[in-house]
């Protein structure tokens, strides 16, 4: 019995600083629509920011201002943030803002490995809270119970802020209804910086206060984003006693995981995600969402016909001097040049359902390298050739996408992105777990072509066929009454369904499509590389083919394609700097900024303005 | 005359409330009919239920003999029944033509064929449609820089591009100017006409319902209370005390706003 | 960078003309090494400096089979497809002879992986996988630092000599964490049949809970725990172990918790009494350790880590293995690999042509704080040759080639 309740009192501990995360996630997300990528990193900057303060404040009392200190710092920091990269781009696209964060997660990273050195930093124990308590006999840290009593008087002081307060009043009604607000005569600008503020500040407090459980090192930002993305999901989008049940929730289970199921820790958080997601599909305390409630920003896409015999020129000309590369290019521009293809393939599957179907997938790693995983566990265990893993690498991410497609589309926007991002983390935990067949964390290695196809030269040339075949095919199916009836679907589902279509079949379909497509690349992917690892199909990854898209121009037809090319290239060259993550968050940025329309849609409105393409009408 | 659309008894709750009360009406081939009523009378909930959006919690719907309630929107349209909405809902990245193909193509049962391509699939027939409404001259203008009476004119081609034997629209002529709203009834009527397409609508604007009804029903509070020629419901009190308590509302003669 | 590095070479051409030094005149030889140096900066950092003060002085004698030797250091971000791309890079455009680097075992994996397939030398220099060298073992690659199979061992014989009976383990879960059990386990089973092992505990890699683990651990009452934890994760163990009681009148077995990487982030909360494997670089009093210790501390201002060591060795054993062959083919690098003895600051270590594994110990001691910081006390090293299971086993262990 003391054992029991020494758990639970550890999970509620833990439940803490997650809660004061995830409520900033939650309420940011709930004003201004903003998925936060990059809330992980301003709770490592809580972290770091406390550990400083709690050097040069003494005593008790240093130790907890230096914690609210932290608080106000980091989020004065996340104002800089939102006024400096976000406030650019709230015009953009729905959901463009989430580049723009990734891109502040890279320079945050980099700037704290300057600042404060690679060296984890184990946090300071709290004054005077340094023993234990002992309950029925189990031994409780006393500063678990200080968190343990600290952490729902934060909540009810959130609570009363939200409910009490002019401030909160206009918050809650701005996530009810942004325009209303402005209709209000309030400015939304700042009150989006004022969220922004509040948001960051919880998740730097959050940093701060485990500083005593923990320190602050620089793994922790993705470390703990999963995790606020789980419990903000469970608990419901903009609730923010949902984000306290949550966060209570998964601490409890994670510590009774802990003990009963120690080698499946992981894949248990999922799955109760996943359960959680299909009974309650806004989470346990979200509201509905009304479809196209917070429809699309920016001006619609504009019409699109198949390329006419110019631009097919130029394309067959483009791919004939790719074709030509072994005659002029070293064997690495070769190696490089199937890498970038690859990927090419990969951001095109993804734009396809993200740029046609209006479809945001936030795991769309999970079929390339489900795909991957799948032609590698066929030659590992079955001695599959090489062609055959090929043909069977995207029909088995497509059987994926099948199951995952049907659960996920029962859910819109935000939700869905969010639902297929716990999949992803499911066959992530899976594969990562279940060493005994996916060889875990160590991989499947030694998958190499067939003799024929292994020279790099060959396998550039089998990659070249396979991907602008699979390229052309997204392409054409964009063309194709299947493509015009997916537009349909995300232009008005109301008059698509009301005009016989079928719509959540048709994305569904385009879901295994580009899934399968996406299997595909994963495929070429193993056989490239000769090896495949769990974080091929891992968060970061899904984020990479995210980035990729938004970059190159949602509402462009190249511009998956675009984008890859683009990002692997930079990445590729910048990579060779001391601090290229710094540099690359800094592009990141600016690309969004100067370019909100992505590379491809910017492209073609400064091409417009100068006269090179013709306006089209009723667009400036 | 033969009767394409009949209710009976059709009832729609919302926990306690009644929206729609034992409804039973009937709708000939080649009318006009119009539903109207107050605010919150249950028009909407009608509606709805005849397009398989709602389902009824009790009654039937029959189109040409056959009982509807319960089947999906695209069943119902598929079985020949076209419609627009209050708010215009057409495919903003498309152009005004392949609008109009998009139904074509679904009519045809062409949606998940990913050989040709769609662009220029009927084309022929959707400029057809859109001479009928009036917008060939428009057919390759992005949908997203139409007026609002040119979508609603859109939509009503769209609406027909299945030869449908009953179109259901949601009050045709919201949020359009007055005189564009005459202009859109007649266009209407003119079809019904040519084409021998039964109608039934709802309408906020009497002047319209008045000019163009061959019918009229009234609805309250869930429950139809009158039934009847324009005339018949011009002069009927009941009516009037439900708008208002007074026949202020309603003008002697509707001819005035005519174009 | 192509006109950063063409400026390097210009910069290097004019020097050279000065300079007139004929053995530098030459093309140098050049390595790839391929790291990540962000993710991992703080074990990438030291590691790095030991190549580097490695390489300083083999060039200074003159270099290696009378050319200069450099090496290229490339950031894989640890993404183990990064690190074959970039491993192509090196050595088809770039030029270089030998592959080397990695400290996670996955990306050292893939990197051996392509090295078998496209015949080039791979030195795996720190990651630990046994797999390394065992079941994906292949003819062109081969590993530096003691595996985990080998320092696990070492623990094992010193857990093997008390009378603790009951055993926890807590170890990350993912491969390097279920090795290193499954090392322990095997090896003390073996020369202690008797002993049980009564609890698992697998926190998540760098998401432990550390007080969910340590009373689970308590629950299941051991004599003895093996940790097998490092980084943020060992120092919330620790924290919570200490506070909570676990490790009162328990031994404690850390594999790698002696090396400074781990335990100068502690500080003065570094466990007391553990047996560990580590480098007590602090205590070395003359020889070539002490050598390499104050060479590393003037050249770099700060102490050396275990990476340093290694590092330093990675570059030592390099130049070893050009000299023995004589020329950059990569064929006989390969065959110059076997056998091939280096003298390092630990002692003469041998790359053994059986399994490609060199036998570079470890230094095993006990924990104890001193000024405000762990050390390691009573340690002595283990000369890794020792702690390898029999021919026949390893034969058995590596696919034939």
């Amino acid at each position: 019995m003391g054992f029991f309740i020494a758990q639970v009192l550890t999970g509620l501990a833990n439940a803490g600083a997650l809660f004061l995360v995830a409520s900033g996630l939650s309420l940011i997300f709930g004003v201004t629509r903003v998925v936060n990528f990059a809330h992980g990193s301003f709770y490592m900057l809580g972290a770091y920011v406390g550990y400083s303060l709690m050097q040069v404040l003494p005593g008790m009392v240093g130790f907890w201002a230096a914690m609210i200190l932290s608080g106000v710092v980091v989020g004065l920091i996340g104002v800089i943030v939102e006024f400096v990269v976000l406030r650019p781009v709230y015009k953009a696209p729905e959901l463009f803002q989430l580049v723009a964060t990734f891109g502040v997660i890279l320079v945050i990273q980099d700037l704290a490995l300057m600042i404060w050195g690679p060296v984890d930093l184990l946090g300071p124990r709290a004054p005077g809270l340094k023993g234990v308590v002992r309950i029925l006999g189990e031994p409780v840290p006393q500063y678990d119970l200080a968190l343990i009593v600290i952490t729902p008087f934060v909540a009810l002081g959130l609570w009363y802020l939200i409910t009490r307060t002019r401030l909160g009043i206009l918050v809650r009604a701005a996530t009810q209804d942004r325009e209303m607000v402005g209709a209000l005569g309030v400015n939304q600008a700042w009150l989006f910086t004022g969220v922004f503020f509040l948001g960051t500040a919880l998740a730097g407090l959050g940093g701060a206060m485990q500083l005593p459980k923990g320190g602050a090192n620089l793994l922790m930002d993705f470390n703990i984003l999963t995790t606020v993305f789980v419990v903000v999901v469970i608990g419901g989008m903009g609730s923010l006693p949902g984000a306290y049940l949550a966060a209570v929730i998964i601490s409890v289970l994670n510590v009774f995981g802990v003990v009963y199921l120690p080698q499946s820790t992981l894949v248990l958080i999922f799955v109760v995600m996943v359960i959680v997601l299909m009974v309650r599909p806004y989470g346990l305390l979200g509201r509905e969402e009304v479809a196209g409630e917070h429809g699309q920003v920016g001006e619609p896409e504009r019409p699109f016909k198949p390329a006419g015999r110019s631009a097919r020129l130029i394309v067959a000309l483009g791919l004939g001097i790719l074709a030509l590369l072994p005659v002029y290019g070293s064997s690495f521009a070769q190696v490089l040049a199937t890498d970038i293809l690859i990927f090419c393939l990969f951001a095109a599957s993804l734009h396809f359902l993200l740029g046609i179907g209006g479809l945001v997938s936030f795991g769309h790693a999970a079929y390339f390298g489900g795909g991957a995983y799948v032609a590698a566990l066929l030659v590992k265990y079955a001695d599959t050739p090489m062609e055959l893993a090929l043909i069977l690498a995207p029909l088995g991410a497509g059987m994926a996408a099948v199951i995952i497609g049907w659960v996920c589309l029962r859910l819109t926007g935000v939700y869905f992105a969010m639902l297929t991002l716990a999949f992803a983390q499911l066959l992530w935990s899976l594969v990562f777990q279940w060493g005994a067949i996916t060889g875990g964390d160590d991989g499947l290695v030694d998958i190499w072509p067939s003799a024929w196809a292994s020279g790099t030269t060959a396998y550039f040339y089998l990659t070249l066929i396979i991907c602008t075949g699979g390229i052309l095919l997204l392409r054409h199916a964009a063309h194709a009454p299947f493509g015009y009836a997916l537009r349909a679907a995300r232009d008005s589902a109301r008059q698509a369904e009301a005009t016989g279509i079928d719509t959540r079949r048709v994305q569904w379909v385009a879901f295994v499509f580009a899934g399968a497509m996406a299997g595909v690349a994963g495929g070429l992917f193993v056989f490239a590389k000769g090896s495949v690892f769990p974080n091929e199909l891992d968060i970061a990854r899904s984020f990479d083919a995210l980035i990729v898209v938004f970059l190159g121009g949602v509402k462009t037809l190249s511009g998956g394609v675009v984008g890859g090319a683009a990002f692997v290239t930079a990445k590729d060259f910048l990579s060779r700097f001391e601090y290229w993550r710094l540099a690359m968050g800094l592009l990141i940025i600016a690309v969004v900024i100067v370019a909100p329309n992505g590379i491809v849609g910017s492209l073609r409105k400064g091409g417009e303005r100068i006269g090179l393409l013709k306006t089209p009408e009723g667009t400036s | 005359m033969t009767i394409v659309l009949e209710t009976r008894h059709l009832s729609r709750s919302f926990n306690a409330i009644r929206a729609v009360d034992d409804v039973s009406f009937s709708l000939h081939k080649g009318e006009l009919l119009a539903l109207i009523g107050p605010n919150g009378a249950g028009k909407s909930t009608c509606f709805n239920m005849l397009m398989g959006q709602l389902k009824p919690t009790s009654g039937a719907v029959f189109l040409n003999g056959e009982n509807l309630a319960g089947q999906t929107p695209r069943a119902i349209w598929r079985k020949g029944v076209g419609r627009t909405f209050q708010i215009t809902g057409t495919y903003q990245s498309m152009t005004v033509a392949e609008n109009v193909q998009m139904a074509l193509i679904s009519h045809h049962r062409r949606i998940f064929s990913i050989l040709p391509y769609a662009h220029g699939l009927y084309r022929d027939e959707a400029l057809g449609f859109l001479d009928l409404v009036g917008m060939r001259d428009q057919a390759d203008r992005p949908c997203a820089v139409l007026a609002y009476g040119d979508l609603k004119r859109l939509e009503l081609a769209i609406a027909l591009s299945h030869d449908p034997t009953l179109l259901l629209m949601d009050e045709p002529t919201a949020g359009m100017a007055p005189r564009e709203r005459t202009a859109l009834m007649q266009l209407t009527a003119d079809i019904v006409r040519d084409r021998g397409i039964s109608v039934l609508f709802t309408e906020h604007d009497m002047d319209v319902v008045f000019a163009h009804a061959h019918r009229i029903m009234v609805l309250n509070r869930g429950r139809l209370i009158a039934d009847g020629s324009v005339e018949e419901i011009r002069n009927n009190t009941q009516v009037q005390e439900v708008y208002l308590g007074g026949g202020t509302l309603f003008k002697p003669e509707a001819g005035a706003s005519r174009a | 960078m192509y006109r950063k590095t063409f400026l390097k070479g210009l910069i290097g051409l004019v020097a050279l003309g000065m300079t007139s030094v004929t053995a530098l005149a030459q093309d140098p030889i050049k390595i790839g090494e391929i790291n990540h140096y962000k993710r991992m900066a703080a074990f990438a950092g030291p590691y790095k400096n030991g190549i580097e003060l490695k390489l300083e002085e083999i060039n200074a004698a003159g270099g290696v089979l009378g050319r200069p030797l450099e090496f290229i250091f490339r950031d894989d971000d640890g993404q183990p497809g990064e690190a074959v791309k970039i491993a192509e890079e090196l050595m088809t455009r770039d030029g270089a002879v030998i592959l080397t680097g990695s400290i996670l075992s996955n990306v050292g994996l893939a990197i051996s992986s392509l090295a078998a397939e496209k015949k080039y030398v791979y030195l795996a220099a720190e990651p630990l996988a046994d797999g390394m060298v065992w079941e994906n073992g292949n003819a062109y690659t081969f590993r530096l630092r003691t595996s985990t199979y080998m320092q696990a061992s070492m623990l094992a014989e010193e857990a093997a000599k008390t009378d603790a009976k009951t055993y926890a383990t807590i170890a990350p879960n993912y491969a390097y964490g279920k090795d290193a059990v499954a090392a322990f386990k095997k090896v003390l089973t073996a020369l202690k049949p008797d002993v049980k092992f009564v609890a698992e505990q697998w926190p998540a890699l760098f998401k432990i809970d550390a007080g969910a683990e340590v009373q689970a651990l308590e629950a299941a009452k051991p004599d003895a725990i093996y940790n097998v934890t490092f980084g943020s994760d060992l120092a919330k163990f620790v924290r919570e172990g200490n506070t909570r009681g676990l490790f009162e009148g328990r031994k404690v077995y850390g594999l790698l918790s002696g090396e400074p990487e781990y335990m100068e982030p502690l500080a003065d909360e570094a466990p007391e009494g553990w047996v560990v494997t580590g480098y007590p670089w602090y205590a070395f009093e003359d020889g070539p350790n002490k050598a390499f210790v104050d060479a590393y501390t003037k050249r770099f201002g700060e102490s050396p880590k275990l990476g340093s060591l290694v590092g330093y060795m990675t570059a030592a054993s390099i130049a070893a293995v050009l000299e023995k062959a004589g020329s950059t083919e990569t064929e006989a690098i390969r065959a110059a690999f076997a056998d091939l003895e280096v003298e390092t600051p630990v002692g003469t270590i041998t790359y053994r042509a059986l399994d490609h594994q060199s036998t570079m110990g470890a230094f095993v001691g006990t924990t104890a704080l001193k000024d405000g910081g762990g050390v390691m006390v009573d340690w002595s090293y283990k000369d890794g040759a020792n702690y390898l299971p029999s021919d026949e086993e390893v034969k058995k262990l590596r696919p034939a080639n």
